[in-house]
């Protein structure tokens, strides 16, 4: 213990004061009892902090045999410096869905990762996975071994392959899901573990499950394909409830608001008003909504939570291709099906991913999202390549140009004419 | 490689579920927070449970997760649980416990003074901020990210524990364009940018790098095949029309050779009004409205400063219920740099793919501070 060495980390050292947890504290702790690779990563922070670039090199193909994914190669340029992280390999798990644990996996995982890492970790990586940070080439067989014997627990994805799916907190623990999105994150991981770990794709590939439109998970802003929780019959009412909230009983949006004087809950202006489509209103002591006219946008829900719910008739709404800005510029998904039944086995949207994949493997370029083929190549191509029947849901206004690409096929005599028998009507 | 298994996935989630929400699954009825940073949900079984709420850093040692291991055990039956925001989550069935823990919670700090466990990130607060690695453990990092988080989360902690503000203000930072922190659809995005193109290692680049992988992964076509002498030899390289880069750093993902950090040419990139939910309004994509903030270690005062203004000119301003993007888009955005107080620049005019969308078609302005003077 003894023969640990700390680097002087002025700057790094002053992001220990402040309330907010400090992962230098946290870092400095596990050093000092012995895990000098921890030091030496707050010693290269500081020399980024001096030099204000980083000092990681680029890349390094290293792995577990058979797969061509889960372990990210790091190496330090300065390891002469620091050659305790001159290898800083990144280990990614595959999360169990929704990211519930017991100590007794988070014991094992530490015990092995102080063994054969650094002991530094994220909980959790962007995509999901459980990130363990910093070892070396020699370690990642004996660690993948561990970790499916004694954990249970397999790699997750990177690299162009299907990335490890994730989830919100779906029926564990929230009242609005309207899907059992653990067990869809879980099944499509489980069935798709070939495509997870041995890249065949363009580039990367997300899925992401949440149970209801508020979308705690993001799948609208980042899955190539997001499986949104919806329903298609009324919003459940609770009319004695709904009282509750205009007397005062019940605190709105379920005491989100609890630290400002907003003023007595007002239902008009803060449900019926706010809905976007002026669905609702009151009659006498009721209220009253047009179910048909509804969007599902989850206002009025997760402001009178104890008075509204959705309704009984569930299924998830599917909409594909949203991505970061790298390269096309950024995308937000778009809406591919409107409504799909989604039980076990998951038949029907397995059959539609399976089409997708088809399409964007045989056409797909290196690097190019299945968001930007479509682009590409037009959603007319992915409703042909699908399936999938146009419908007015698919658009936020129809095109605003006439510039059809119309096929051979579609026009009355095909394009095959004769440009003597148009002369013989029309002089030149 | 004997007895070596494959492919068997990650553990099931179920065996993971504390017991009162394996009994309730599918079950709970409602919810309320009955303090920021503690939800309470109602089953239909009757049974409740607390979740208690409490931020990390996302970078977190094996002690510390032996820690919350620990408190698992102690209060919750051994179960705990991480959020997407990584947030860890404790559930107890019962007000004594949930006291004993929020106590102790409150108790438990680094030497340094910070919590391990503050308790908040609920309702109408700012809660954890989504990050990605930077200076830590990133090679294309035009910032560092741990170290930006810190320090703007020290800046903002009271938001993080009460619900003062209109609606959740969720704050992300990505290191660099890539966003692996998916900023672009945050309240508030932090977001480091190159501004610099990228040098060309002409003696080295056919070692390490496909010459055509590199020309093609330039969205912009500013990546030319060419040949140069370099030693009395004839090598083949790249290069740059560095009038057409924008600095996005995709060419040296793809080719080690041509790296574009530099200490100078890096900041921050504040974006706003992004939001992910379906909630009243459409998802939509966060707005630059400051294109360039020094890299300013340990503590970024400068972003710090913009972020908290922006914050806190939005929580005076906005209604209830309403998102920084939908307070924004129902002042006008000409409005919203003006009670920013934000320069607007030429850098916040669109100039890229589908830019004519995002301009203004209709005399239907207001007059602002940058029309006074006309």
């Amino acid at each position: 213990m003894a023969d640990v060495k700390k680097h002087n980390t002025p700057m790094v050292d002053e992001l220990k004061g402040g309330s907010w947890p400090s992962f230098v504290d946290d870092i400095e702790q596990k050093g000092l009892k012995g895990k000098q690779e921890c030091l030496d990563l707050l010693g290269q922070l500081e020399l980024s902090y001096e030099h204000k670039e980083t000092h990681w090199k680029h890349g390094g193909i290293v792995g577990v045999f058979g797969y061509g994914g889960g372990v990210i190669g790091r190496y330090s340029d300065v390891p002469e410096k620091f050659p305790s992280i001159a290898h800083f390999h990144t280990i990614r798990l595959n999360q169990p869905s929704s990211k519930f644990y017991n100590s007794d996996f988070l014991r094992k995982m530490c015990d092995m990762w102080d063994h054969r890492g650094s002991g530094m970790t994220n909980l959790h990586g962007s995509t999901g996975d459980i990130v363990l940070l910093g070892t070396k080439t020699d370690e990642l067989e004996p660690i993948f071994y561990d970790c499916t014997h004694q954990l249970g627990a397999d790699l997750g994805g990177s690299g162009s392959n299907l990335r490890t799916p994730s989830c919100c907190v779906g029926k564990a623990r929230c009242e609005y899901s309207c899907l059992d999105t653990q067990d869809i994150c879980n099944d499509l991981t489980q069935t798709y573990q070939d495509e997870l770990h041995r890249p065949a794709f363009p580039y990367k590939f997300k899925f992401k499950v949440s149970g209801c439109p508020n979308d705690c998970v993001a799948a609208i802003a980042r899955s190539d394909c997001a499986i949104i929780g919806t329903w298609k019959d009324d919003i459940r009412i609770d009319q004695a409830a709904v009282q509750a909230y205009i007397g005062g009983e019940l605190k709105p949006n379920a005491g989100a608001h609890s630290d400002r004087d907003w003023g007595p809950f007002d239902i008009q202006k803060e449900v019926i008003d706010l809905c976007p489509t002026n669905c609702m209103w009151m009659e006498g002591k009721e209220l009253k909504i047009d179910n048909r006219e509804c969007t599902r946008c989850m206002h009025c829900i997760n402001v009178m939570p104890a008075a509204l719910r959705p309704g009984v008739e569930t299924g998830a709404t599917i909409l594909v291709g949203a991505k970061a800005p790298i390269l096309e510029g950024a995308q937000l998904a778009t809406l591919a099906i409107p409504f799909i039944r989604m039980e076990s086995p998951y038949d029907e949207l397995k059959d539609f991913v399976e089409k997708v994949w088809d399409w964007w493997m045989e056409e797909g370029k290196n690097r190019e999202r299945f968001g930007e083929l479509i682009q590409r190549q037009s959603i007319q191509e992915f409703l042909r390549r699908t399936g999938l029947k146009p419908i007015p849901q698919m658009v936020k206004e129809p095109r605003s140009n006439p510039y059809v690409f119309w096929s051979a096929d579609e026009v009355e005599g095909g394009w095959e004419r004769d440009v003597k028998a148009f002369r013989a009507r029309h002089a030149a | 490689m004997a007895n070596r298994i494959t492919d068997i996935g990650p553990p099931h989630y179920e065996q993971f579920f504390p017991p009162v929400i394996k009994k309730n699954y599918g079950k709970w009825k409602s919810h309320e927070i009955v303090q920021p940073g503690v939800i309470k949900y109602t089953s239909e079984t009757g049974d409740v449970c607390y979740a208690v709420r409490v931020g990390s850093a996302r970078l977190i040692t094996t002690d510390l997760i032996r820690e919350i291991a620990e408190i698992a055990d102690k209060y919750c039956e051994g179960y705990c649980r991480w959020t997407t925001r990584n947030n860890v989550e404790f559930h107890v069935t019962d007000e004594a416990t949930l006291r004993a823990l929020l106590d102790d919670l409150k108790g438990r700090k680094f030497p340094g003074g910070s919590y391990k466990f503050p308790v908040g990130g609920t309702g109408a607060s700012v809660t954890n901020i989504v990050h990605t690695q930077g200076w830590v453990h990133c090679h294309t990092p035009a910032i560092d990210a741990s170290g930006v988080v810190k320090a703007v989360m020290d800046d903002l902690f009271d938001y993080f524990g009460s619900h003062k503000l209109p609606a959740q203000v969720r704050i992300a930072l990505a290191c660099c364009l890539n966003m692996c922190g998916a900023v672009h659809c945050s309240d508030i995005a932090i977001l480091g940018i190159h501004r610099k193109p990228p040098l060309v290692e002409d003696e080295r680049i056919t070692g390490v790098c496909e010459i055509p992988l590199a020309v093609a992964a330039c969205p912009l076509g500013a990546i030319k095949p060419a040949t140069v002498e370099v030693g009395g030899e004839q090598k083949k390289t790249v290069r740059v029309n560095q009038d057409r880069c924008m600095f996005c750093g995709n060419c040296y993902t793809m080719c080690p050779a041509m790296p574009l950090a530099d200490g100078e040419g890096d900041g921050i990139a504040i974006l706003v009004g992004g939001k992910i939910s379906n909630r009243v309004s459409a998802p939509k994509f966060s707005k630059l409205v400051i294109p360039y903030i020094p890299n300013e270690p340990p503590r970024w005062p400068t972003a710090v400063k913009t972020v908290r203004r922006i914050l806190e000119t939005y929580a005076a301003n906005a209604d209830k219920y309403e998102r920084l993007g939908e307070w924004a888009e129902r002042i006008g955005w000409e409005r919203f740099f003006e009670k920013c107080d934000i320069p607007f620049t030429e850098k916040s005019i669109d100039d890229y793919r589908l830019a004519y969308t995002t301009y203004h078609t209709t005399t239907q302005f207001k007059w602002s501070v940058h029309t006074d003077n006309l």
